[in-house]
């Protein structure tokens, strides 16, 4: 069925009016989703420094760094060796223990289990430290060995490590 | 407009003089005055209007909560300690509410119990059982959202938990997460959203209930026996019949509900959460409401974090789908002798399942998780197509009214949808 020339003027009018109100309504509705993205503040919180003078080797302290926990642990030579002797491609995220630490007796890990965001246990002489002797995540049963990889349990990745410089020997600059 | 539409004439001029403007007297007259509920509607029928009054008196004792209540993560656990000791009769508005909100799980389970029981999910009343599971959802969205509210370390953890949750969606996972959090983590910008959102959704699910009742008021209520009013002796006014009997009901739940509001105010709670919430420690063992329990056990019964995530949706969502899932046409489980105990299998899983949710997930509490896991899925996508189709169910009665005569006439019409036979339709219809 052909169109009247007259049809085309009205169909073309009706798809602009119907385009021009959709991009609108977008344009309209985007400021509001967007302010629930976080703040230029809270994109702005900035890095922390730490004295680890005072750290003992197979001592772990936790300080905050953008509202999380941050693991800071001199770990022994037992455990060194125990995260070298692991063959990375056995792990469920494969990785090294080289490209996880800048000095291989400072590990430096986000303390929150990459299944549900909870803190492990393990900073603790007394709290469980799971199968592989770093940390035990008590909510869901996640493992993490020495290098802070995850290696039984429902977490799908090794420990964050966070951005950090060596500032001096007793200084850590983490972000 | 319509100046010869019929107009409702009542006695009282005021009636008669609102009634032209807006006939809602009218309609309130006809859906809760002259509204014919069958008759042999049991007890189970009262928890829709349990819920009604729930969500009223959830939505005023949070209004009051909120004149208290300080959303700021410096604040807020404070504060609700303050409603706790200072605040005259704050104490009362806050275990209200928080005992109401458990209350109201145990009446909407009940009231879903009874839907899935006595097959109200059926035609005609399809997009009626799917508002219904709508309004659950919300629910559940609410609580666990006022849960967050007064900031003890149950509340920051189980958020974080379950805004974890979405970041198990492949690539755009984490960016939602920080879009749905204002933050990297839980922190303040999540409490005043979550704030907002709490004190938003009641008023939308209160919009919802309403399409609800307007939809079961189309083709009436189900009952025990499943089968429809075929004429006036099989029903009752709901005025004043099952008003009566609503509010006896209501009755029993005042005494139940105020016997734990005074008695046992915290039988409910956990105890971690009158610790402030604290980021840096994990509490060594997080429990949900045991509402939500079910479907936490069915997360954490599976070893994969995206898998687990899609599960435990997953339950909610296959709920919409039950009346598609389900091919008899014969409602009441009560004329259904193998579907019955699937059914009631289902509910005793449902629970196992809830009380395996608030223990650790280990050895055999994750066994069981898994078994329930597997029937709670099995139960919609095997049993329940595939009894539908062996299944022969009972005779039904011809009609409501036979239900409560001694002599019931052989059913002629074949034991699926109880037709009634010729000769008692003349009996029983207009």
């Amino acid at each position: 069925m052909a169109k009247k020339p007259k049809n085309k003027r009205r169909d073309f009018l009706q798809l602009s009016t119907v385009t021009l109100g959709a991009v609108g309504t977008a344009a309209f509705i985007w400021p509001f989703l967007k302010s629930m993205s976080p703040a230029e503040d809270t994109l702005a919180a900035g890095s922390t420094e730490v004295d680890i003078s005072a750290i003992e080797e197979g001592q772990s302290i936790t300080i905050k760094w953008r509202g999380k926990p941050v693991f800071i642990k001199k770990r022994t030579k037992d455990e060194i060796e125990a995260a070298k002797m692991v063959q990375a491609g056995d792990l469920r995220d494969p990785q090294d223990d080289a490209d996880r630490v800048q000095k291989e007796e400072w590990l430096v890990l986000v303390g929150v289990c990459t299944h549900l965001g909870c803190v492990p246990l393990g900073q603790k002489v007394s709290d469980m430290k799971g199968e592989y002797d770093g940390w035990y995540c008590p909510c869901h049963g996640s493992h993490y060995d020495t290098s802070g990889r995850i290696r039984k349990g429902p977490a799908p990745k090794n420990l964050d490590v966070p951005p950090y410089t060596f500032l001096n020997d007793t200084t850590i600059k983490i972000g | 407009m319509d100046q010869n539409r019929k107009v409702h004439q009542f006695k009282n001029p005021v009636l008669n003089w609102i009634e032209f403007r807006l006939p809602i007297i009218s309609y309130f007259k006809k859906e809760y005055g002259d509204y014919p509920m069958p008759k042999n509607c049991n007890y189970f029928w009262s928890f829709g209007a349990l819920a009604t009054i729930t969500l009223v008196t959830m939505i005023v004792s949070g209004i009051f909560l909120a004149m208290n209540y300080t959303p700021h993560t410096d604040m807020a656990f404070d504060s609700v300690e303050r409603i706790m000791r200072d605040v005259n009769y704050g104490w009362l508005m806050r275990y209200i509410h928080s005992n109401g909100a458990a209350f109201f799980f145990i009446i909407v389970y009940i009231h879903i119990v009874r839907a899935m029981y006595f097959g109200s999910y059926k035609y005609p009343r399809e997009l009626n059982w799917i508002l219904g599971v709508f309004i659950f959802l919300l629910m559940m969205a609410t609580s666990f959202l006022g849960y967050t509210l007064p900031w003890g370390q149950m509340s920051y953890w189980g958020a974080t938990v379950i805004t974890n949750l979405f970041s198990a969606i492949p690539i755009i996972g984490e960016g939602l997460k920080t879009w749905l959090l204002g933050d990297y983590n839980v922190g303040n910008a999540t409490l005043n959203r979550f704030f907002a959102l709490h004190y938003v959704l009641p008023f939308v699910i209160f919009g919802v209930v309403g399409l609800h009742v307007a939809a079961v008021h189309v083709h009436g209520s189900n009952n025990p026996d499943g089968i429809d009013i075929k004429s006036k002796n099989d029903s009752v006014n709901f005025f004043p019949y099952m008003l009566i009997k609503d509010t006896i009901a209501m009755c029993a739940f005042g005494v139940a509900i105020s016997a734990v509001i005074f008695f046992g105010p915290n039988l409910m709670a956990e105890v971690d959460n009158y610790i402030p919430a604290d980021p840096l420690v994990t509490p060594a063992h997080i429990v949900p409401n045991w509402y939500l329990a079910p479907f936490y056990a069915i997360l954490r019964a599976v070893p994969d974090k995206l898998g687990g995530v899609l599960l435990m949706f997953g339950a909610i969502v296959i709920l919409f789908v039950l009346p598609w899932l389900d091919r008899s046409k014969v409602r009441s489980c009560n004329y259904r002798p193998i579907y019955k105990w699937f059914m009631m299998g289902f509910f005793v899983n449902f629970f196992v399942l809830g009380y395996v949710g608030m223990l650790p997930a280990e050895g055999l509490y994750l066994l069981i998780a898994r078994v329930g896991l597997l029937y709670y899925f099995g139960f919609f996508f095997i049993i329940t197509p595939f009894v539908g189709w062996i299944e022969k169910p009972n005779k039904l009665p011809l009609s409501i009214s036979d239900v409560y005569s001694k002599n019931i006439a052989p059913n002629i019409g074949g034991g699926e949808k109880g037709v009634p036979s010729p000769a008692m339709q003349k009996d029983t219809n207009l």
